[in-house]
């Protein structure tokens, strides 16, 4: 019999102005198992806490619930608790009540009270039936791939080597820098592109840990955190890199028009890249027009770059720097210079003179060739109405996208890409620079549309991250990874089809066939579980007796018995 | 009409899309009908159709199995099994007598509050309108 303690929490009103917990409580005592129930102000407070290992010692829990928020952000740090009192963390179960109960029924507080006893119910049975479990360890090989030689990858990689951990730095081209190779100066601080890569390049060159391999490409990546395998191809050449971690700095490129705005057919049209590379060669353009916001924020491709407009706000600067006569127009539909130093550059073009015209995505502007030269018509909306401005040079501002390949890079590396292309972190706000795979990490504009500071933060954040399991030289494993039972198994291989990490693989063991899983290898989705006929596959925490007592919970309290 | 059945409905939710989704909707104070219970799975892939069988044999109204969308699986692929397995167990309930409408999937990312609010309020009143589950008097 398991002896299990439930702690429902008040979280102050956020769910006892809904819910009535000390009805869930007394609730709680009737089920089975349930030695106490009690309930806190707020659970997770240094008091809650001291109040559930308080509980765990005077009753002899050896299992606890908690009825509080949502598993997803509290789960380690009650864990943490019951492992100090002497359970297991394995043996916690959390319940949310305020998430998805009192937060989603504020104004049916009967129905919310009744929906929170059916899942601690449900809670409780899953509790009886938990495990103890021994997490994993295992070893990692003290050297780092960084794919992607732009700014990103070259501040991740100068971060790694500068912490003397050995890493190879993989770049497709014959040159690194990336995008900001072409850029002479950069927004918002106008410094000198190639100053900021000499910087990298340096700490690079000077450090024996480095490993560079240029015009190279990853064909193919194996193993899991602390043991990858990175296959690359070096001029027809195969080479296997073993490696602890691996960070994806592959970057984005310019967005390039189809026939927008003229682009390809009326002179002087333009992109950004090509402004920044006419710029460099000294040209000195006297009537230019920016228009923002050419194929982003817009049906299909719904995103803003974010750093165009930071960039024609500098180039408008550089226009004007090199000839103060010339007449600068930027058409967009907002200006994003959010920050200090950005929205400093925007006053500055303001007062330099350069006319701001707000545009509606209904009513794009029109490039035509006329006599006179290339016209922009377009719609300020401020003004209300029509204006023809005429323009030497006509830039397109257009988006970051990701690169063609990135979706096979994601393949490479078995890690998400959104539906744009670009590389999808473990969680936006709590894990930015990190996939969900362990071991595998991103940053810059493979990432995002990312400026050249978050480039260098981010690459910075990518190395801290990555350095983490090289430097301890282990890796803990969460014990939620499937296991088979040989007895039942009859190594039909429907698991080791089903598993996308191929972690699994029939194996002979006393003249029995059976499928077998690499634990360090297993990343715990429980995919094999539904793939097996037998039900000799298990995903620890998750097992099919556990959830199937929670359905027995919910149909047992909602119902009746039969 | 049904206005007065309060179906008792089960949820899987993936640990990393439409769970979060589901929190989102709760930070976000979304309001819905409190007749949906969620089980966290880590992934859609991972839910059994025995779950779903045992479920509606012994008398659940409805279950709903969410994942990520498709291409934005925590782990992949899974959801590319969920799609081609769920179907196949509406199929069976149908073969079976079972309206295949109680067993419903779809899709709610991490960053969809709204579209569970949608999915949950639409399949309460799917469900109501099927009126209770008859096997909630035999139970297998």
């Amino acid at each position: 019999m398991a002896r299990i303690g439930v702690f429902v929490c008040h979280c102050g009103h956020n769910i006892a102005a809904t819910v009535n917990v000390e009805e869930v409580v007394e609730f709680a005592k009737t089920l089975p198992d349930v030695v106490v129930a009690e309930h806190n102000l707020y659970s997770c407070s240094e008091e809650g806490l001291g109040a559930i290992r308080k509980s765990i010692e005077k009753s002899g829990l050896d299992r606890v619930v908690v009825a509080a928020c949502t598993p997803r952000t509290h789960e380690p740090l009650f864990r943490k608790t019951v492992e100090l009192a002497g359970i297991n963390k394995y043996l916690f179960e959390f319940v949310n009540i305020r998430e998805h109960v009192s937060w989603i029924h504020a104004k049916e507080p009967k129905s919310a009270t009744e929906k929170a006893k059916m899942l601690v119910a449900m809670g409780v049975a899953k509790a009886a039936l938990l495990e103890p479990q021994k997490e994993g360890e295992s070893s990692v090989i003290p050297t780092a791939v960084v794919i992607g030689g732009g700014l990103a990858g070259l501040t991740a990689a100068a971060s790694l080597v500068a912490q003397n951990i050995d890493t190879h730095l993989i770049e497709r081209e014959a040159r690194l820098g990336g995008n900001l190779a072409d850029i002479e100066v950069v927004a918002p601080e106008f410094r000198k592109g190639k100053e900021l890569l000499d910087e990298m390049k340096k700490e690079l060159k000077v450090s024996p840990k480095t490993h560079l391999h240029l015009s190279s490409e990853v064909t193919e990546v194996k193993g899991f955190v602390g043991n990858f395998e990175v296959t690359i191809d070096k001029a027809g050449k195969a080479e296997k890199i073993p490696a602890g971690a691996i960070i994806v700095a592959t970057g984005a490129k310019e967005w390039t028009p189809k026939d927008e705005y003229g682009y390809g057919t009326v002179p002087g049209v333009i992109t950004q890249m090509d402004l920044e590379k006419r710029l460099a060669k000294g040209e000195r353009p006297k009537r230019v027009v920016f228009i923002q916001c050419v194929g982003s924020r817009q049906p299909g491709r719904e995103y803003c770059s974010r750093v165009c407009c930071n960039t024609s706000l500098k180039n408008a600067l550089r226009v004007l720097d090199a000839s103060p006569d010339a007449t600068v127009s930027i058409m967009h539909r907002d200006i994003m210079s959010s920050g200090t130093a950005s929205e400093h550059m925007y006053r500055r073009a303001s007062e330099r003179g350069v006319r701001f015209m707000r545009y509606g995505l209904d009513r794009p502007a029109k490039v035509s060739r006329t006599q006179s030269g290339t016209v922009v018509e377009v719609f300020d909306e401020t003004l209300d109405e029509e204006i023809d401005v005429e323009a030497d040079l006509v830039v397109l501002a257009t988006p970051m996208v990701a690169q063609d390949d990135s979706r096979d890079v994601g393949k490479l590396l078995k890690v998400p890409l959104d539906k744009f292309g670009f590389f999808l972190e473990a969680h936006v706000k709590l894990r930015p620079v990190e996939f969900a795979t362990d071991g595998v990490f991103v940053c810059g504009a493979a990432r995002w549309p990312s400026s050249v500071s978050e480039c260098i933060s981010q690459g910075m954040a990518a190395a801290a991250k990555a350095a983490i399991p090289i430097r301890k030289g282990k890796v803990v494993i969460e014990a939620i990874t499937a296991q088979s039972d040989p007895d039942k198994c009859a190594a039909c291989g429907n698991c080791v089809i089903a598993c996308p990490y191929e972690a699994i693989e029939i194996v002979e063991s006393e003249g029995k066939r059976y499928a077998k899983v690499n634990e360090a290898q297993c990343k715990g989705c429980g995919t094999c579980v539904a793939a097996c006929p037998n039900d000799a596959m298990q995903q620890r925490g998750f097992t099919t007796r556990q959830l199937g007592a929670m359905i027995d919970a919910l149909v047992k309290n909602a119902m009746g018995e039969t | 009409m049904m206005t007065d059945f309060r179906p008792t409905i089960l949820a899987f939710c993936c640990n990393w899309c439409s769970y979060a989704g589901a929190d989102l909707a709760g930070v976000s104070r979304l309001q819905m009908p409190p007749n949906v219970h969620v089980i966290r799975v880590m992934c859609s892939a991972s839910v059994k159709p025995e779950y779903v069988l045992k479920a509606l044999s012994q008398g659940v109204d409805g279950v709903l199995v969410l994942g990520c969308h498709i291409g934005d699986c925590h782990y992949m692929t899974g959801n590319h099994r969920t799609a081609k397995r769920i179907p196949l167990v509406q199929r069976i309930l149908k073969e079976t007598g079972i309206d295949e409408k109680r067993l419903k999937l779809d899709w709610v990312s991490a960053a969809e509050g709204e579209k569970f609010q949608k999915v949950i309020t639409d399949f309460v009143q799917d469900v109501q309108k099927l009126g209770p589950n008859p096997l909630r008097e035999v139970r297998f």
